[in-house]
């Protein structure tokens, strides 16, 4: 048998939290580079993996691992990564290596933080390998937990509203999934929870029962996408979170919703997806330009990208709404762009929340010259994330909008003015924070650290090597979404 | 392989290199060492330009490309295409972009941010040069938007200064507005042809592959982009504006380049509007219609650098103008010839404010006598401009004029003509107001001629305004452009009664402006109140900034408050709302768990605890008494039974 890679790299923070729980909590700096370590073990690996992995075969599962474990009831422990997989399982691990070094900033309850943070950096990983949708189910319940506490201890000062409203809202959405799960499990036969033997049999299922069952999924997944109207947790989540949640929330949590629809809800139910592509492209839209709108009426910093981030995933939607192998390859572009970028912007808040402990964008100004690593380094992020040419953002919003024109023509207009408002929040707000007088109020601010550069650099490198050359994720990922372009357009 | 597309990285990477430099160390290398590496990398690659320019000429050009995106079936390449017309253009930015390089090092001399600047203007450099030689619309897109970029960075580059960074998001902005339409344009020829490239979607149209109306709705979607981009109405708001930048800046990217790519971009993909011609005809009301207006605005604009921006309006308008008329041609010739004799005024009014330090036109007089240099060569640059023969903006000129005489429409006509006597009079308006007389502050008083770092490049540039247009009389040197375009069949000649025309129409505006301004045989203030009403309209720049700024952008930001607050009251009030009604209806529950039902439990136990109570009492245990009481209920039951019967 093959070393089990992919459970070793997505178990290894587990043993790492197992072993910070075991020390002392006097030793705040041994914890702190415990927990990175053990972030790192699985970035290494995951790197590894790259070696491994055959991107001209990214339709097909790879390094696939399958125990039984509850036989009883059809449950394996079934784990592989293919295209749509293997780019988000990296970006997972490159983003949480980066944020368990910006978690440095941490000063209070050190041990249990690393210990809930490892928790949540396996749950997360498991989402994405999981093959079973009982699985599926566990990790996505798994990294809740951490997430509540890591919101609801080391937030701001509405932690426990937004902690609570997070953790409540998104139960509702995975309990409505349970009940898909649940009803996919008892129409199958035989009986499986496997997602590769439902997707086998989805000829089974009925036009009806798939449209049920596809909604059910939906709000589950369109809760942590966000989707319109069902946003509203996010902006308060991401306000009060500390800066590496805020982080690992934009940068991997919202794109689990998406990941969900292109890996459970498409194969499993198609004839439910069709029938929801419109909707979906509608919802799209209001995504984007709504979230636009919504940001350019922000007066917190975090707020204001939060609602970006809500705008930015509305590609991703309109991608997968428009199922053409383009749109597909859009929409995975947009959300590791989206990753990366966002992450990025979310690090940089925390630098300046560190010093002054102010959000507000009215209270800044002319920092250029007082901050210049700083304002650069926050520029450049927000350049890639309005969609500069050249950075990863543009990649992805250019192929959603390029793979869903031919299919929905009316979307495309309809949302592009988008590109324009998201361009007027972000520069206004470079003008109001970054440029201008300067506020002597923050005379005594001081630049980036080099902690905090290690953490930003990689970022921005990231950013200009995909748009300057997105071929090396394309490439990873293009065959699994043409197989499913392919496979959608039987159902239309 | 061969030696051309080497030759062209070199053309657009060597800036790229320099922008590296002073990005990273130029704060550390201080002035004027951090100029050196940008001002030699750009001198490399207008060297390098030369023999590309010679190369793609004797026939070695071609396409050069790489697979950039593979999706599905779906390729899209990057790469150069190289071919007459964008070695030319190539060779000419790269070429004006080394002279105001050079001009910089003494223009921008005790700057704090020397370095900076530089760093920017190769990054726009570099960009540029990507756009010229793009092979397809992606890459197209790509470095079209980035030199928009640079054009923002370097708008807003004294960035303390509140009108400048409001001028760069302006510009940012307005040119994104038209860039949403490009993208659509783009798109939907993607959509139609399954390409980006070029040469494909030429293909696709020649072969008639695609329907007229859709056809012409690219066509026009496309033509969003060059509004915005090279400032044509409803879009040409934000480029006098971007005066804000320093005066290098308007030079080359204000009125050489940058503003010219969207007249180049129509120029590259001419076969496609030439399949379209109601899209020509839009083009051309579109683009005489901005030459006559910004013509007309610049007859009172008392800023020099205004002057010159209303006048690169105009002239960008002549050149769209050319286009919509169906003569490529001829706006591409203008192009060069404008970048040329454009940088040299922008560059020359650089002189000006260097010299007297103010840019307002009433500040200055007399300014001739002590500026030697810049006085010629602005004066050259005027002429130039006016389209005075033989100097370079004549031919041009002549080409798009003569072209819109056989097109024929009146309108366009009126445009045309009327436009060039207003740019001869506006120009001479300014010169003799600002260098003949006497000075009238201590500024002018004061006025010096600025150092040779400054005024070779004016010279330079001065020769090529004289002498670019004649390539017009070398034997194939003009009608090598003409074969570039697949369907353009230009019948080159020379229309005799428009060239004439244009020449009197000149040399009246020069003549004009002299009587008013020079002899003053006019009173200017009387004419001034004679035509205060249409003055007034030309100062407001006919309301347009008034619509935008009074109206368009506070509306907006009222709309996305509007959406803001509904955000948070209504989409979050209603999750707040049904969480608060889960808990007020959990503490219901909980109230009626605990009054109700257990209450019912209670009062059960109560009722039973309270009758058991009661028949306690009963349980006496004495047989006789339970005998009685058998005996009456028996009767009671008797007696009942009865009184139902």
């Amino acid at each position: 048998m093959d070393f089990p890679i992919l459970t070793v790299t997505t178990f290894a923070p587990i043993v790492g939290m197992i072993i910070i729980l075991l020390m002392p909590r006097k030793l705040e700096n041994l914890i702190r580079g415990t927990g990175v370590f053990f972030c790192g073990v699985s970035l290494v690996l995951s790197l590894a993996m790259l070696f491994i992995y055959k991107a001209d075969m990214a339709g097909i599962m790879q390094m696939e691992e399958q125990y039984r474990w509850i036989p009883t009831i059809a449950v394996s422990y079934h784990v592989g990564v293919d295209g749509l997989s293997f780019p988000l399982y990296i970006l997972t691990t490159v983003l949480s290596f980066l944020a368990a070094i910006a978690s440095f900033s941490v000063k209070e309850r050190v041990k249990e933080y690393y210990a809930l943070y490892l928790l949540l950096v396996t749950g997360m990983l498991g989402v994405f390998i999981a093959l079973d949708l009982f699985l599926f189910y566990v990790f996505w319940e798994v990294m809740l937990v951490p997430m509540y506490f890591l919101i609801g201890i080391w937030g701001g000062e509405r932690r426990e509203y937004a902690a609570i409203k997070f953790f409540l809202y998104t139960l509702l959405g995975s309990v409505v999934m349970l009940l898909g799960i649940l009803a996919l499990f008892f129409t199958s036969t035989p009986h499986t929870f496997d997602m590769m033997a439902l997707m086998a049999q989805n000829g089974n299922f009925v036009h009806g029962f798939q449209i049920i069952v596809f909604m059910a999924f939906f709000i589950g997944f369109a809760i942590k996408v966000p989707v319109f109207p069902f946003h509203t947790w996010l902006p308060d989540a991401h306000v009060e979170a500390p800066t590496a949640i805020s982080v690992l929330l934009a940068g991997i949590l919202l794109k689990m919703g998406a990941y969900g629809l292109l890996r459970v809800s498409y194969p499993i139910l198609p004839e439910g997806a069709v029938w929801f592509a419109v909707p979906l492209a509608v919802l799209g839209i209001i995504n984007i330009v709504y979230g636009a709108l919504v940001a350019m009426a922000q007066k917190d910093l975090k707020k204001l990208i939060a609602y970006s981030s809500v705008s930015h995933m509305g590609f991703v939607l309109l991608g997968a709404a428009a199922m053409t192998a383009t749109g597909f390859n859009g929409a995975m572009m947009q959300m590791l762009a989206h990753g990366i970028i966002t992450g990025g912007l979310f690090l940089m808040v925390g630098v300046l929340y560190d010093r002054t402990h102010d959000r507000m964008i009215e209270h800044y100004g002319g920092l250029a010259n007082k901050v210049p690593i700083f304002v650069g380094v926050f520029s450049v992020t927000m350049f890639a994330s309005l969609g500069l040419p050249g950075m990863a953002g543009f990649v992805g919003e250019f192929l959603s909008f390029a793979g869903t024109f031919p299919v929905y023509k009316w979307a495309v207009i309809a949302a592009a003015p988008g590109v324009v408002i998201t361009a007027g929040y972000f520069l206004w707000t470079i003008q109001r924070m970054f440029l201008g007088e300067f506020n002597t109020q923050w005379e005594g601010l001081t630049d980036m650290s080099a902690r905090e550069l290690v953490t930003m650099v990689p970022l921005i490198v990231l950013m200009i090597t995909f748009g300057v050359w997105p071929r090396l994720l394309i490439d990873l990922m293009n065959p699994a979404m043409a197989k499913l372009a392919e496979f959608m357009a039987t159902f239309r | 392989m061969s030696i051309i597309p080497i030759l062209a990285v070199i053309v657009q990477f060597a800036p790229l290199v320099g922008f590296a430099v002073a990005l990273f160390w130029g704060k550390r290398m201080g002035e004027p060492r951090a100029s050196f590496v940008p001002v030699a990398m750009m001198g490399v690659s207008a060297l390098a330009s030369i023999p590309l320019l010679a190369g793609v000429l004797s026939g070695h050009g071609g396409l050069f490309t790489v697979e950039w995106i593979n999706s599905g079936a779906i390729s899209i390449n990057i790469g150069y295409m190289l071919d007459n017309y964008s070695a030319v253009m190539t060779a000419t930015v790269a070429i004006v972009a080394f002279l105001i390089h050079l001009y910089s090092i003494g223009y921008m001399h005790g700057d704090p941010r020397f370095g900076r600047f530089f760093a920017y203007l190769n990054l726009f450099a570099f960009s540029m040069l990507g756009l010229v030689t793009a092979s397809n619309f992606m890459q197209l897109f790509i470095f079209w938007e980035l030199v928009g970029l640079c054009s923002y960075l370097l708008i807003g580059f004294w960035y303390e200064k509140k009108s400048a960074s409001d001028a760069g998001i302006k510009a940012f902005i307005t040119t994104r507005t038209g860039d949403v339409g490009f993208m659509l344009g783009i798109f939907l020829l993607f959509a139609l042809t399954g390409s980006m490239d070029y040469d494909k979607i030429f293909h696709a149209v020649e072969g008639g592959a695609i329907g007229p109306t859709l056809i012409t709705a690219a066509a026009l979607l496309l033509f969003c982009g060059a509004i915005g981009k090279s400032a044509q109405i409803p879009l040409q708001v934000w480029l006098p504006d971007a005066m804000e930048g320093p005066t290098p800046v308007s030079a080359l990217i204000h009125a050489a380049t940058m503003v010219c790519a969207g007249v180049y971009m129509i120029a590259r993909v001419f076969p496609i509007f030439e399949a379209a011609p109601t899209a020509l005809f839009v083009v051309a009301i579109v683009g005489g219609t901005t030459a006559l207006l910004a013509a007309t605005i610049a007859l009172v604009q008392i800023d020099i650098k205004r002057v010159l921006a209303y006048s690169t309006v105009s002239q960008l308008g002549y050149m769209i103008l050319a286009l919509g008329v169906g003569n490529p041609v001829a706006a591409f010739f203008h192009l060069v010839t404008h970048a040329f004799f454009k940088s040299l005024l922008f560059l020359g009014s650089g002189s000006m404010i260097h010299g007297t330090g103010t840019q307002d036109i009433r500040e200055m007089g007399g300014l001739a006598p002590k500026m030697k240099t810049t006085t010629w060569t602005f004066v050259v640059g005027a002429l130039a401009l006016a389209g005075v023969p033989p100097l370079a903006g004549f031919f041009s000129k002549d080409e798009i004029l003569g072209s819109v005489s056989d097109y024929g429409h009146w309108w366009l006509i009126v445009c045309g003509f009327l436009t060039a006597l207003l740019t001869a009079f506006y120009m001479f308006r300014a010169i003799y107001i600002s260098y003949a007389g006497k000075p009238r502050t201590a500024g002018a008083e004061h006025a010096h001629e600025s150092p040779p770092v400054m005024t070779i490049p004016l010279i330079v540039l001065a020769v090529f305004s004289v002498t670019a247009g004649w390539i017009f009389f070398v034997p194939g040197g003009f009608g090598a452009f003409s074969g570039l375009s697949v369907f353009l069949h230009h019948e080159h000649g020379i229309n005799v009664g428009a060239m004439g025309a244009s020449v009197i129409l000149a040399l009246s505006g020069i003549f004009i402006a002299t009587i008013i301004y020079l002899w003053k045989w006019v009173d200017n203030e009387q004419l001034y109140k004679i035509f205060r009403p249409v003055a007034f309209v030309l100062e407001r720049k006919y309301f347009f900034d008034d619509v935008y700024h009074g109206l368009l952008v506070p509306g907006f930001v009222l709309f996305s408050r509007f959406w803001g607050a509904f955000d948070l009251w209504v989409i979050d009030g209603i999750v707040n709302l049904s969480a608060f009604m889960t808990v007020l209806v959990s503490r219901f529950e909980g109230w009626f768990d605990l009054a109700i039902v257990d209450g019912v439990v209670n009062l059960l136990g109560w009722i039973t605890r309270t009758f058991g109570a009661g028949f306690r009492k009963l349980q006496t245990g004495y047989v006789q008494e339970y005998i009685i009481i058998l005996g009456v209920g028996a009767v009671a039951v008797i007696l009942a039974a009865l009184a139902i019967l």
